[in-house]
């Protein structure tokens, strides 16, 4: 905890690791929260109006 | 009846203005709207956790926080409880950004500002923006080194943006007045306004879905 974390560094971009892995777990938990199915099952209630 | 009763005003067509306002904030926004037991199935997607989960976040952190308050620095320093609570306080503040950020993801793609909820998007617009002073305030209020080194860094930034004239990170009291205090208050109005506008307009259908029949904006 009190040592500096590790940095990269490519071209212009300046990112310490643990927020780029911050970063890619964000984007990793929004990618699943879309195509993970969401538990119970059937309509819960509203009608569509056609 | 009498003749005296029968001449009084309707309650629901008059009693003055607060019977108009009663009348609009019913129209506005009907009780069986406000907690409703059914949602529309486009509701039933993990993207929606987001939002809640960040309340939850914040409820946890003011929790933490008046803990904190109550027992001060030495406490949260020095004992195994207190380091306790302070760790709690730290990562409830990191759930609340990360969950924050990923619902405000949702709600862009969504394009969440639809059929009249730009007031809504304004709202979590200010609330991203609030909630950086109060976690920034809040780092500087941790009374240790890093707290230390992160207020003495700020300053230069602060001084040269102009901000320094009303706000100066190594005056604790006023960051950590700042920090338990105006910020909690104002995130707090705010994320009930912005529940609130929720709840008026309905969640916000997705992009190319059929408006339902239940929805408000379907009666408009």
């Amino acid at each position: 905890m009190d040592t500096p974390a590790p940095y990269l560094h490519w071209y212009f971009i300046l990112i310490s690791v643990p927020n780029l892995v911050l970063i890619v777990v964000m984007l990793a938990v929004f990618a699943l929260a879309l195509v993970a199915p969401f538990p119970g099952h059937g309509d819960s209630g509203a009608k569509r109006k056609r | 009846m009498s003749a005296a009763q029968s001449s009084l005003p309707r309650d629901d067509e008059n009693g003055g203005w607060t019977g108009a306002v009663r009348r609009a904030v019913v129209r506005r926004l009907p009780p069986d709207e406000l907690l409703p037991t059914h949602q529309p199935s486009y509701v039933r997607s993990w993207t929606y956790l987001f939002g809640v989960i960040t309340i939850a976040a914040l409820i946890w952190l003011l929790v933490s926080g008046t803990i904190l308050a109550l027992r001060g620095p030495q406490w949260w320093h020095h004992s195994t409880s207190g380091k306790f609570v302070n760790s709690l306080h730290y990562w409830g503040v990191q759930i609340f950004f990360v969950f924050m950020v990923l619902h405000l993801w949702a709600m862009f793609w969504g394009a969440a500002w639809r059929h009249g909820r730009g007031l809504t998007w304004v709202i979590g617009s200010i609330i991203f923006f609030v909630s950086i002073p109060a976690a920034f305030t809040g780092y500087i209020s941790q009374q240790n080194f890093d707290g230390q080194w992160i207020a003495v860094n700020a300053k230069d930034a602060l001084n040269a943006s102009g901000v320094g004239r009303i706000f100066n990170p190594l005056n604790f009291g006023q960051a950590y007045g700042i920090h338990v205090a105006l910020l909690p208050i104002a995130l707090v109005l705010l994320v009930a306004m912005h529940i609130v506008m929720v709840r008026v307009k309905g969640v916000v259908r997705p992009l190319g879905a059929p408006p339902l029949s239940t929805d408000a904006e379907a009666s408009q």
